[in-house]
């Protein structure tokens, strides 16, 4: 539960009221993307490839167009030509040109008076495809003879001879491996797998788009960032992103997969075919799981060198990632970065390879590339510490990053809180608890950068002092009350007296979306500076009023007060007092910032996991879960641990259960919930939660993104920890019942 | 295709709507009834983002159809607080911080009102065998687990 001893004289951040939204919430009043409806609105519906890779021969809308009630078809040939790099990739994704490049690719899209219309005349559009050979596996991808996805997608990083399908190569380190292996008592080398699994967010993705002829639009979505939506939307469609108003509706969910675009130009297009009239467009979950990006596959290679005395003295990885089928999806440099970002290592080496294969557009997805990275390296070092018999949170506690540290990506840290979360982690009860038969236990540790990004922030006073923040990052998991909290705070007023609301691209300058662990963090700092404004600015009508220079006042406790005896004596003007004659005394009061902030402090996190499995049918049971995450200082305590626990539980997923699932000939065979398997209550315990605070000099209420390190640490965690009960070591993603059965009978 | 006069009872109204034989009761609910709350998150009964109960039983309202709500009694999220008072559930859900993105929230009201009615003490296993028909990805459960123990405790003390 919430900890209510962290206390550091603040009177709001810290607290756990309840969230500005949360009526809306259980009402079923919160408007989300397939909420919203326009008056004279058509329904779209989507025609989608059958086939990993074939060649369009031929598209005949005839008999979709006679179809009454069919008022618009579109397809490649009504967008513009000539796009370059992502613009173009992200248009190929919308609408496949001259080849679809994986099952689910859209090739054309329809619009007409009802859903049902619309799904009938998709059925109706005639698609001949000339089926070429496809590859969907990473290590298939990278063989010479691999079907060619797109021909002369390597970069100028990819050395000559590679391998068609690479479209990146990435090389660093530092040190020098040979004598750091040489120094080494024990080296070890293992390759490790990991399948594509989904964000799954619950609600598919939805858009109402209006655009006349005029290349005037609007539209309606659920997104991670409006402004991105409206970037990426006219560049696919030519248009003119100031012409575009992108409103953001409530979001049921995203973890990245709602940071980009897939099916949401197309609205736009079929309503600008169609006379201008809205069209509303939602994806079914199938859509949603065979067209949206999932995250990459991976195929790993982890060399580890390590001292009896637990010292680490030289790794060595090697990554290759598929992105699907175009450049620039694939996290591997993402997941090399942070593949042995919780060590300090003296001799590294990194070397990756992004690969194109026939499968969809990778998106983000919560810490990308870095529970892939944390699978193949924490596992390696539980291994060692197995081999050598060493207490691996002691293993870690001796490599382990601090401040100061030069990171194994380049900068040296500031100060961050992987110790505190080893130490925290091994004092807790769970980590004292002693294990029966079958049954094990897991450790590992996770890393995420965190990110600043382009942020935009209003404040204006409200005439009976209250205040209205506006903000550009949609919140997904209760960052309008932590933005209120650090408002309330700021300003001296009550948390009930601040209204925050996320705002359509028309209010403010650009923002990024909700990602990177950033809205908490960027934009409650870009909110903190606007109320510098605001308050500059209430100091100056006090000091008006109080004929005394600006200077010699201060704010404090929601009032403004004279500095000091030499001020002057008067009573504190309130904020209700300067707001309510504020039209007389120099107009509105409010306050801007906008900038791409830096300091988002990096965030680490320690997990333990307790298991049982099985032996008969290999299935794994979480006993308890412990997640020690540093959020730099809790602002809305409850919702880091939300976080935290949202994240294990991901993990827990991608760990024992999810994966992307291609048959032979190239389709996803398991694009519904049934049989695409996320964890149901019933497969969780309680999840236990440490809020670690080691504030974040980079903020001015310590703040660190929490959203998500909680992901990375599960997946080494539980091989860890099913290790320890059968003593099987799996080193392929999902550890589902047949494979861990089979991992226990090969080891005889 | 030739549309269905439906008239059924939803929170109490008496409602009527014209029902293509192909739409689902959710497609009926949020497009001819215009209750959005109800949510589709799946489309195929694995989700429980729709939970409604139809003539008292819970049920995937994406898996019936709005035909066979003829004449039924149906409650949806939009129903549970009464004369603006909110249900327990609704209240512990919120004290809780028991939901992040909010999308699954109405089905799993919904769906934990149904078990409550029918146990009013349940242990945290039978909470979350029952409430296995609803996915959440955003919190874990934990939470959600925690506020229908609350809810169902002070419902208890209450009655």
């Amino acid at each position: 539960m919430a900890k209510d001893e962290i206390t550091k004289g603040y009177t709001w951040i810290g607290t756990t009221p309840d969230r500005p939204d949360g009526l809306d919430k259980v009402t079923g009043r919160a408007r989300y993307g397939a909420d919203f409806s326009l008056p004279n609105m058509l329904h779209g519906a989507v025609v989608r490839s059958p086939h990993a890779h074939a060649r369009i021969v031929k598209i005949d809308a005839t008999k979709a167009l006679a179809l009454t009630g069919v008022k618009a078809v579109v397809t490649r040939a009504d967008l513009p030509t000539g796009l370059t790099g992502e613009d173009l990739y992200l248009q190929e994704n919308t609408l496949a040109g001259e080849k679809a490049l994986y099952d689910g690719h859209a090739v054309a899209a329809v619009a007409a008076t009802t859903a049902l219309i619309a799904q009938d005349a998709a059925k109706l559009i005639e698609v001949e495809y000339e089926v070429l050979p496809h590859v969907t596996d990473v290590d298939e991808a990278m063989k010479p003879d691999a079907p060619v996805i797109l021909p002369g997608c390597a970069d100028h990083s990819v050395p000559e001879g590679s391998a068609p399908n690479v479209a990146r190569y990435i090389d660093f380190g530092r040190g020098d491996l040979d004598a750091g292996f040489a120094e080494a008592d024990v080296v070890r080398s293992a390759h490790y797998t990991t399948e594509a699994t989904h964000q799954g967010y619950i609600e598919p993705h939805a858009a109402v788009g209006q655009m006349g002829a005029d290349g005037k639009g609007e539209m309606w979505v659920c997104t991670q960032g409006q402004w991105y939506i409206r970037k990426m939307c006219s560049a696919v469609l030519g248009t003119d992103p100031a012409q575009l108003r992108v409103t953001p509706s409530e979001i049921g969910g995203g973890f990245g997969g709602k940071t980009t675009i897939f099916m949401e130009p197309l609205p736009l297009a079929l309503s600008k075919k169609a006379g201008g009239r809205p069209v509303k467009m939602v994806m079914t979950r199938a859509e949603v799981l065979r067209a949206t990006g999932p995250t990459a596959s991976a195929s790993m290679d982890v060399k580890m060198g390590m001292k009896k005395d637990g010292t680490i003295t030289a790794a060595r990885v090697d990554f290759r990632m598929q992105g699907g089928p175009f450049p620039g999806a694939s996290p591997v440099g993402e997941a090399l970065s942070c593949a042995f970002a919780c060590y300090d290592i003296p001799n590294l080496g990194h070397h990756g390879w992004e690969v194109l294969a026939n499968r969809p557009k990778c998106a983000a997805y919560r810490a990308p590339g870095s529970p892939m990275a944390a699978y193949a390296v924490e596992s390696m070092v539980d291994e060692l510490c197995r081999e050598l018999g060493l207490d691996p949170i002691e293993v870690r506690l001796k490599n382990g990053v601090k401040e100061g540290t030069r990171a194994s990506f380049g900068p040296k840290y500031k100060r961050i809180g992987l110790v505190e979360t080893l130490e925290a982690a091994k004092a807790h009860p769970n980590y004292a608890v002693e294990l029966g038969p079958n049954q094990g236990r897991g450790v590992a540790s996770g890393f995420w950068f965190n990110h600043g990004g382009e942020t935009s922030v209003s404040m204006a006073i409200t005439e009976d002092g209250t205040a209205q923040v506006s903000v550009g990052t949609p919140d997904i998991g209760g960052s309008r009350a932590s933005i209120a909290l650090m408002a309330a705070e700021t300003l001296g007023i009550p948390y009930e007296n601040v209204r925050v609301n996320i705002v359509e691209t028309g209010a403010l300058g650009v923002n990024e979306p909700t990602h990177g662990s950033r809205a908490t963090f960027a934009s409650g700092k870009a909110m903190w500076e606007a109320a510098q404004g605001a308050i500059k600015e209430m100091c100056k009508r006090a000091a008006q009023k109080w004929d005394i220079d600006p200077e010699a006042v201060t704010w404090k406790d929601g009032a403004a007060h004279p500095a000091g005896e030499n001020a002057g004596k008067f009573e504190p003007m309130t904020i209700k007092e300067i707001a309510a004659e504020m039209g007389k005394t120099g107009g509105p009061i409010s306050g801007h910032h906008e900038s791409t902030p830096s300091g988002a402090g990096p965030s680490f996190g320690t997990h333990v996991v307790d298991v049982e499995v099985d032996p008969e049918t290999g299935h794994t049971k979480v006993l308890r879960y412990l997640v020690v995450q540093d959020a730099g200082t809790a602002i809305h305590p409850a919702y880091v641990e939300g976080q935290y626990q949202g994240g294990a539980a991901q993990g827990i997923g991608w760990a024992l259960n999810e994966a992307y699932i291609y048959g032979q000939d190239g389709r996803l065979q398991n694009p519904i919930f049934l049989d695409y398997r996320m964890p149901v209550a019933s497969d969780l315990p309680m999840i236990d939660t440490v809020i670690v605070e080691v504030p974040n000099p980079g903020h001015p209420f310590g703040v660190r993104g929490v959203g998500e390190t909680g992901i990375t640490p599960p997946l080494p965690a539980l091989a860890n920890a099913i290790h320890a009960a059968t003593g099987a070591r799996l080193r392929k993603l999902p550890m589902n019942p047949p494979a861990v059965l089979a991992a226990i009978r090969a080891k005889g | 295709m030739s549309r269905i006069h439906v008239t059924a009872n939803v929170n109490g109204d008496e409602v009527e709507f014209l029902a293509d034989p192909r739409e689902t009761l959710l497609d009926c609910l949020r497009d001819h009834l215009g209750l959005t709350g109800s949510k589709e998150g799946c489309g195929t009964g694995d989700c429980g983002a729709c939970s409604v109960t139809l003539n008292g039983r819970l049920v995937s309202s994406c898996l019936v159809l709005g035909v066979e709500a003829q004449g039924a009694e149906i409650a949806t999220i939009e129903g549970m607080a009464k004369d603006g008072d909110l249900h327990p559930l609704q209240r512990k859900f919120v004290e809780h911080a028991a939901l992040q993105c909010g999308f699954c929230t109405p089905g799993f009201l919904v769906a934990a009102k149904a078990l409550l009615e029918r146990n009013p003490d349940p242990t945290e296993t039978e909470i979350r065998f029952w409430l296995a028909g609803n996915l959440c990805r955003c919190t874990g459960y934990d939470k959600i687990i925690r506020a229908v123990q609350d809810a169902a405790a002070e419902m208890r003390g209450a009655a």
